[in-house]
């Protein structure tokens, strides 16, 4: 049987070649910016990274009283273990990098606009979810560390009016963070958010293939004989292979040279030790709330935050709504503002934040 | 990715074929030091706890504390490396060690004091007490014994 017939017999009953013609006739836009169309298929790479790593960690981690000792045992016992741990760590924070990126460009290029509105409300749910993923993932190690995040981050949706402290014991599975939270946050952070970010994903990826990159505005205004694209297969594929490469040496040198560390196991009478704070990620929320915290005190101060970093967000979300078409400048320009002024807020509070740490 | 189609040819014919072997199997090459690169830290990785098995099990003598106390017609299991042993204690006296893993198929085998034989519960496989031989049942080879010291303090086995 020759290979030719192989594939005839496979096609006939799954229809490759529709994906082949397919493949042929997807095309990427070339312009000045098309670098930007690099971050989604990075962040996409960071997540396989995530789910492969993750598997292998999965091997030897144990949920529950004994998460500490297992992850000592992974990170100083198993061959490897630490770099496939420190991998994962340095991973998380990539994707969520990239996935940041990728939603700034996408934001700028306007490609929320008609008729990619899903994929902008679909990309914004899948970064709040990697940001569980990142908060979940967390306590794992059950090291002094872990346990004060998670303390102090749990401490958000507790304060929340009437609800929160419910809402902060169900998360938690008790008065305080123990056995019982690393238990659920593992079942969470392997199961549960895999569950709803996997097919959330692949709609996001079906939404690209249906309707392809889009191209910034000024772009889209020129004339179609103006407007220059390559073929994805082979040409931006490879490129895009080529990004990953380069990805991957980067994520593997920056886990080699700074490994992840194990702090101490977590002790619920030590105190918080000096200088901790939030990852990356999360300390420009958390700054916000600590400078609204110092405007108005107390927990009137708290909801006055949480309100503002809600309002925020739902607006960030509902801007294919308000900016929806080519034809409104002035609603494109206002967009453009609101965007840098929340890279403004976001880099100021995180730069004030690392430059307060004590 | 197909740069090497537009350098300069310095002569016709075969000599373009050279310079793009050289570079396709220079590819070829880096891109399996790569993949091994990837593959061989997780191989190891997971290989991890059979290789503290494999240390665990390379032990020669296993010394087992108060076991000359062990009353006549009785036996006491233990672990010599990773594998079940067991350590007979006969009625006439005599002192018999000897690996508890079933020839068969690998189930833990039992010693029974009324009928003075070793019987595998799995496939009923039946062993000499004393030598370890196989007597009946599908077992293939007989059970290998050990070496047995008896000391004031304890009891000694060894690899015989």
């Amino acid at each position: 049987m020759t290979l030719k017939a192989v594939y005839d017999w496979v096609d006939e009953r799954l229809g490759l070649s529709e994906l082949v013609a397919f493949a042929r006739h997807k095309t990427v836009p070339i312009h000045s910016g098309s670098h930007w169309y690099y971050w989604g298929g990075l962040s996409l790479f960071f997540f396989m990274v995530q789910c492969l790593t993750g598997v292998l960690l999965l091997i030897y981690y144990r949920p529950g009283a004994e998460a500490y000792e297992s992850v000592r045992q992974i990170t100083f016992v198993m061959h490897f273990g630490w770099l496939i741990r420190s991998i994962h760590a340095w991973s998380a924070s990539l994707m969520i990098f990239s996935i940041l990126v990728h939603m700034f460009s996408v934001f700028f290029m306007k490609a929320y606009r008609k008729p990619r509105e899903f994929g902008w409300f679909s990309g914004l749910a899948l970064l709040g979810l990697a940001v569980t993923f990142g908060f979940s993932g967390y306590l794992l190690p059950m090291d002094e560390l872990s346990y004060f995040a998670t303390k102090v981050g749990l401490e958000i949706p507790a304060s929340v009016p009437v609800i929160g402290s419910a809402v902060a014991n169900m998360l938690r599975g008790g008065l305080d963070v123990n056995e019982f939270t690393v238990q659920r946050f593992f079942a969470l952070h392997v199961v549960i958010l895999p569950a709803i970010f996997l097919p959330l994903l692949g709609f996001h990826l079906w939404l690209v293939q249906r309707h392809g990159n889009a191209a910034p505005p000024s772009v889209e205004a020129l004339p179609p004989a103006e407007r220059k694209s390559e073929p994805f297969v082979p040409n931006f594929m490879f490129k895009d292979m080529a990004m990953w490469l380069i990805a991957l040496n980067v994520l593997t040198l920056l886990a080699a040279v700074l490994p992840w560390s194990l702090g101490k196991p977590y002790d619920a009478l030590a105190p918080a030790p000096l200088g901790i704070h939030p990852e990356w990620y999360f300390m420009s929320p958390f700054e916000m709330l600590k400078l609204i915290g110092a405007v108005l005190p107390g927990s009137a101060g708290e909801i006055a935050g949480l309100m503002l970093v809600n309002v925020g967000v739902v607006l960030w979300l509902l801007i294919p709504f308000y900016d929806s078409t080519r034809e409104s400048e002035r609603r494109g320009r206002v967009a453009n503002y609101f965007g840098l002024l929340l890279i403004f807020v976001l880099l100021a509070t995180t730069a004030i934040g690392y430059w307060t740490v004590r | 990715m197909t740069e090497e189609t537009h350098l300069e040819p310095v002569a016709e014919g075969p000599c373009e074929k050279n310079t793009r072997r050289p570079f396709l199997i220079a590819a070829g090459a880096a891109g399996l030091a790569y993949v091994a690169a990837l593959v061989y830290p997780i191989y190891r990785y997971l290989a991890s706890p059979e290789e503290m098995e494999m240390n665990v099990a390379a032990v020669t003598k296993v010394p087992l504390k108060d076991a000359q106390k062990l009353p006549p017609g009785s036996v006491q299991m233990f672990k010599f490396g990773s594998a079940p042993a067991m350590l007979i204690h006969h009625k006439d006296g005599r002192w018999i060690a000897m690996t508890a893993v079933c020839t068969h198929l690998g189930c833990t085998v039992q010693y029974e004091p009324e009928a003075d034989r070793i019987h595998c519960a799995c496939h009923g496989g039946v062993y000499n007490a004393y030598t370890g031989a196989n007597v009946s049942g599908p077992p293939p080879r007989p059970l290998k014994l050990f070496k047995v010291d008896v000391t004031d303090t304890g009891v000694d086995v060894s690899r015989a």
